[in-house]
């Protein structure tokens, strides 16, 4: 949490006078009590009622001034909460954007949009409490009990006994709760969990005809979620009549004591009225305490989530943010050794090496989990290869900058993903200058403007997130135009024809390669039919490479490409060259 | 709307009516506690008044006075505490069965409403609406009733005491119910202005970071962030001026408090001196200043929970009044079993009025054929699956199975005559071996493993180092997509039903696992009458009848041959596939 500190550097002026004010308005509160001792004890024992309006025109006036100052700590602390929650999420949003897609599925999305949201909303809520309540309520607290002090210190030792009760029993109460919510959100989240399964699964489930077995899973987790709620409210409904109790036990032996040293001349009955309210000033301050120290054990927790983020090293770094020099006649692409590992689960490439011409075709193609995307993601550093080297236009991409790299290379991703916004807004992505001609191009390219031209805003239609009023095949098509607007001289396009049916899908190739001239382009496919008349075939099995070459050089030297082109085609269509 | 309002009240009510006598035990002990509460004060105020000054005390009489007190300090906790039990267990309760209702509702609502609603939507009633409602109930009796009991019985109390103090303080303390009031109003509507930015906040960090790599890979980032921060800039704004509202609350009311508080000390004062009043009654007086304004900041405190609460209740109630799907006839049959004859008779559908989708569609089916639907994405290939399974009914004509008319046969009688394997493989969150036999609980292991070997996902379940007892993640993230279907297929492979739709069932299996699986298939399809949706043309060729569809429409209906002969739509479809 203190590692955090640093975004709170601008509100030093409000970390300052915030909690000043509090206290100013916190001591005038103290007073009343005392004042109102005074009232009975000189001004209606003297029978002065000047005295008594004099008295009540105090309490008045400190009343008001305890109001500004208190709207100045509000104030104050609004301003520095909201500007350091501001800060901690630009700040995490720019570390984010920093870090390698590796580190991003470390967290997962969800997680991370938690932490910016929810998270950093505790934090700011922690800071508003610091300023507001942190210094006042233990001030209250310790104030009450100094003045209870000042007007008989034999009374006070009633107030230091029954203090520490109340704490003890705030204590006891949410220290037996607090595990408790945190069963019950999980709890909530399995019940939520079955609600979207049944939700989403619904036709599976009447196809099984599993209503009622589902129904009682449901119930099950249901009533299980309602007993644990049933049993924190019965632990924290002891909290009220409990710290009632010794709060009103305390008044009681307050009073009985009280009475003795009047009896006895040390003491007034007015002045047993002020020790009254302090009793009851000590027990309000003690249940703002124990929110606080709730908010800020949610906020220490949130505080870590937070910090983890932060600390997260990007695993691919830019070293060099320069242009560097190209090599004209170096191969586009070439894999020298190249093996990666994701964490843990063994080597998902090994030993790669290929060179592929500027200019070329090549197709990647191999089972599910054989490495295809993995390797295609090396090419623009989504991902730093473990071990070897990934060279384009003959420099080891780690010498380039981003975007210099990332400038020269076209994607088109597996799962077709748009952006809210328009769909000139979405091709732009690719080129930020792109003309109308330029769009109306890419969108010929990708097979998309006939569907595009029928839509009633045409190029100016609104998207929603991800893309997803438009269906999966449409959504693939103008991802594809996404990559060609900018004529980038390497494009990728991984299992970017999946949604697409047969007739669209070759129409798609014909024209990528008619408009396309002189562009690198690499297909990564499943489909024998997408990659059979590339220039270069690159076959990935497990891994590893199981051979290179034409599609007619693979058919008699490569087991496995022979194997996938089998199960697609007939014998003969696979012979016919 | 008023009278909307007072339905919702009365539905709600009705919901509680299992729990009634505990919710009446609450409001019991509710008036209970909150007649001792302010019996306390009256007793120790009358204590203070026997302790007048040195030598002056009457010792006994104090000591009973604190007696009572006690007693009635000890009753008052007591009930507080039973009133705390009694009504947390009827909100909770209440919650369970409201959401026990809505979730019995999703799945007897015809399966259209479903799709055409958003999942979070109605995963956020059953969840956080409920939750509301359960608040709602929890404050409404604690908070709103105890609150309303305690402004009665003080203003009684005070009133009895000393009128005219009393009516000082009723005066003066509606102020801050004024005030209080005003804070929210102006607050609330920063508050909406905040929680639609902060909503704003979230869903652009769920678009842009969850997909970090077409940022990259198009160099966005410094474009979004500057996005960001723009949103951002927005929320502090508006955050800053919500909280800074709804933190005028508190000090303003301790400001008409304070205010409450010297009144009462001036008059009560005077009246003393005037000898209108005691000592110990001013003292009285002080303490029940405190206790009537709290109750009213309680109260402002608590119509925002009641609205939303109310709203929350509206939108349950609106699942709940959703019509169901009209429950199987008295006279269904029963059919455990069928030749697999299928007749579909001048069918039409469409899923909303004004755009037609299919029309008179004839189609007979001799029992143990292949049907294969064929056509461009989005031509309407699950439709025809939707009206076999009565997922959907047909608007005109009829389907029937052994001639008999799909609507007399029983629901879930008809939808398990089929098998069924869907493009996007669902799977529930439990063990892999509960998942396959999803549909035939009472399996033996043999079984399972058998059904798992038929799907060539055996030698992969038995790798993972907890096998069959693997439990299935939600999003599934510890199987691929093709390992999921090919579980869903096991799954089938395991009931052996009558008859088979696969819609895309191999979509996410590459071609050599799909090559294997299509014999497994071909074995089960062998005397079963099957449906197969595909995009792969080679995988259908051998069907009995091709349904080629577009638009919606069937466009072309015959086997391979006859259909290439045809030279149509079926024929360029085929050819696309391998010339390039």
């Amino acid at each position: 949490m203190f590692k955090l500190r640093r975004f709170l550097k601008k509100y030093k002026l409000q970390l300052i006078i915030g909690p000043l004010c509090k206290l100013t308005e916190a001591v005038f509160e103290l007073f009343i009590p005392l004042i109102t001792a005074d009232i009975i004890d000189n001004g209606v024992a003297n029978n002065d009622v000047g005295y008594v309006l004099q008295k009540g025109g105090l309490m008045v006036l400190l009343g008001a001034l305890g109001l500004g100052f208190a709207l100045i700590c509000q104030k104050s602390a609004s301003i520095a909460s909201q500007g350091f929650g501001t800060q901690v999420r630009n700040a995490m949003f720019r570390h984010i954007n920093s870090l390698s897609y590796q580190e991003i599925d470390k967290f997962g999305t969800p997680s991370l949009v938690t932490r910016i949201t929810n998270d950093v909303n505790q934090l700011q809520l922690a800071v508003a409490m610091l300023i507001r309540l942190v210094i006042r309520a233990p001030f209250l607290v310790i104030g009450a009990l100094i003045m209870a002090m000042t007007i008989d210190l034999k009374i006070s030792l009633i107030f230091l006994v029954a203090s520490p009760f109340i704490a003890l029993v705030l204590f006891l109460v949410m220290n037996r709760s607090v595990p408790f919510f945190k069963s019950i959100q999980k709890k909530l989240d399995e019940v939520s969990l079955i609600a979207r399964e049944n939700l989403s699964g619904n036709r599976v489930i009447r196809a099984f005809s599993k209503q009622q077995s589902e129904e009682q899973r449901f119930n099950e987790k249901n009533d299980a979620l309602s007993r644990s709620a049933v049993i924190v409210g019965k632990i924290s409904a002891l909290l009220d009549p409990l710290t009632y109790v010794i709060a009103q036990a305390a008044i009681i032996a307050v009073v009985w004591f009280g009475a003795k040293f009047v009896f006895h001349g040390s003491l007034m009955s007015g002045q047993i009225i002020a020790l009254v309210n302090y009793m009851t000033q000590i027990l309000l301050a003690m249940i703002v305490v124990s929110n606080l120290v709730i908010i800020f054990t949610k906020a220490f927790a949130s505080a870590a989530r937070v910090n983890e983020v932060f600390e997260t090293e990007p695993s691919v770094k830019e070293t060099n943010r320069k242009e560097i020099a190209v090599d004209e006649k170096s191969p586009a692409i070439e894999f020298r050794n190249v093996s990666f590992a994701y964490e843990k689960n063994g080597y998902a490439l090994k030993d790669i090496s290929f060179q592929i011409e500027k200019g070329s075709t090549v197709g990647i193609i191999g089972g599910t989990g054989s490495g295809k995307s993995t390797l295609v993601s090396l090419i623009p550093r989504f991902y730093d290869a473990a071990e070897g080297e990934v060279l384009v236009n003959g420099n080891n991409v780690k010498d380039y900058s981003f975007s210099q790299l990332r400038n020269c290379i076209g994607i088109v991703p597996q799962t077709a993903v748009l952006f809210s916004g328009t769909i000139k807004d979405n091709i732009r992505w690719g080129k930020k200058s792109a003309n109308e001609e330029e769009i109306a191009r890419a969108l010929k390219i990708s097979q998309s403007y006939e569907f595009v031209s029928k839509m009633p805003d045409k190029t100016d239609s609104m998207l929603i997130a991800g893309g997803k009023n438009l269906s999966g095949g449409q959504r693939q098509r103008l991802t594809i135009a996404r990559a060609v607007v900018s004529q980038p001289q390497i494009l990728i396009l991984d299992d970017s024809a999946s949604a697409l049916d047969y007739a669209t899908d070759a129409a798609l190739r014909k024209s990528l390669k008619e408009e396309t001239k002189g562009t690198t382009v690499i297909n990564v496919s499943q489909r024998v039919g997408t990659v059979r008349y590339a220039d270069q075939i690159i076959v990935l099995d497990k891994g590893k490479i199981a051979g290179i070459g034409t599609h007619n050089e693979l058919i008699d030297n490569c087991g496995i490409y022979r194997e996938i082109c089998l199960t697609q085609m007939k014998e003969e269509e696979v012979r016919n060259r | 709307m008023k009278r909307a309002k007072f339905n919702t009240v009365k539905r709600i009510l009705c919901y509680t009516s299992p729990y009634r006598s505990r919710l009446i035990a609450a409001m019991i002990c509710a008036l209970l506690y909150v007649v001792l509460n302010l019996t306390a004060p009256i007793l120790i105020g009358d204590a203070i008044d026997h302790i007048i000054g040195q030598g002056k005390v009457d010792f006994s009489e104090v000591a009973q006075l604190l007696l009572m007190t006690a007693v009635s300090v000890l009753a008052c906790a007591f009930f507080r505490w039973l009133m705390g039990i009694f009504i947390n267990a009827a909100a909770y309760f209440t919650v369970r069965d409201m959401r026990r209702d809505v979730f019995r509702k999703f799945n007897s609502v015809p399966l259209r409403y479903i799709d055409n609603h958003p999942h979070g939507d109605l995963i956020s009633r059953i969840i956080n609406d409920t939750d509301s409602v359960g608040d709602g109930l929890l404050q409404g009796i604690t908070q709103l009733f105890s609150g309303l009991v305690m402004i009665v019985c003080t203003l009684g109390f005070m009133l009895f005491i000393n009128p005219y103090i009393a009516l000082v303080v009723v005066v003066i303390t509606p102020l801050s119910m004024f005030v209080a009031a005003f804070i929210t109003r102006i607050s609330q509507k920063m508050f909406r202005e905040q929680s639609k930015t902060q909503g704003e906040i979230s869903s652009y960090v769920e678009e842009y970071v969850g997909q970090q790599k077409i940022v990259k890979a198009f160099r966005h980032e410094k474009i979004s962030q500057k996005e960001f921060e723009a949103i951002d800039e927005r929320l502090r704004v508006c955050g800053q001026k919500s909280q800074f509202y709804s933190s005028l609350a508190n000090p303003c009311t301790r400001f008409v408090n304070g205010l409450v508080t010297a009144a009462v000390c001036i008059l009560g004062a005077v009246s003393t001196i005037n000898g209108n009043l005691s000592v110990g009654q001013i003292s009285v007086f002080l303490t029940y200043a405190n206790q009537y304004t709290k109750p009213f900041n309680e109260v402002t405190g608590v119509v925002p929970q009641l609205q939303s609460a109310m709203a929350g209740a509206d939108r349950i109630f609106e699942i709940l009044d959703e019509k169901s799907q009209i429950p199987d006839g008295k006279n269904s049959v029963d059919m455990e079993k069928c030749q697999g004859k299928i007749d579909i008779n001048n069918v039409s559908f469409s899923y909303v009025p004004e755009k037609k989708l299919i029309t008179d569609f004839n189609l007979h089916i001799r029992p143990g054929q292949r049907v294969a639907i064929v056509g461009p994405t989005g031509c309407g290939k699950t439709t025809v699956i939707n009206l076999l399974m009565r997922f959907y009914d047909v608007t005109k004509g009829s389907i029937c199975i052994d001639d008999v008319n799909i609507k007399n046969i029983k629901r879930n009688r008809l939808r398990s005559l089929y098998g069924m394997v869907l493009q996007d493989s669902w799977l529930y969150n439990a063990s892999i071996r509960d998942n396959i036999a999803y549909g035939k609980p009472d399996a033996n292991m043999e079984e399972i493993k058998a059904a798992a070997r038929e799907a060539y996902i055996d030698h992969f379940i038995e790798r993972l180092p907890n096998g069959y007892d693997t439990i299935v993640t939600e999003q599934g993230a510890n199987l691929s997509q093709g390992q999921r279907q090919l579980i869903c297929i096991a799954r089938v492979m395991l009931c052996k039903p009558p008859m088979l739709i696969l819609d895309e069932a191999t979509s996410s299996i590459d071609t050599r696992t799909e090559m294997k699986i299509q014999e497994a298939f071909n074995d089960m399809m062998q005397g079963r009458t099957s449906f197969i949706v595909a995009h792969r043309l080679s995988t259908i060729k051998e069907a009995d009848v091709i349904l080629v569809m577009k638009d919606g429409n069937i466009i072309e209906q015959g086997n391979h041959q006859e259909l290439i002969a045809k030279q149509g739509f079926y024929y360029h479809l085929y050819h696309s596939q391998f010339r390039s």
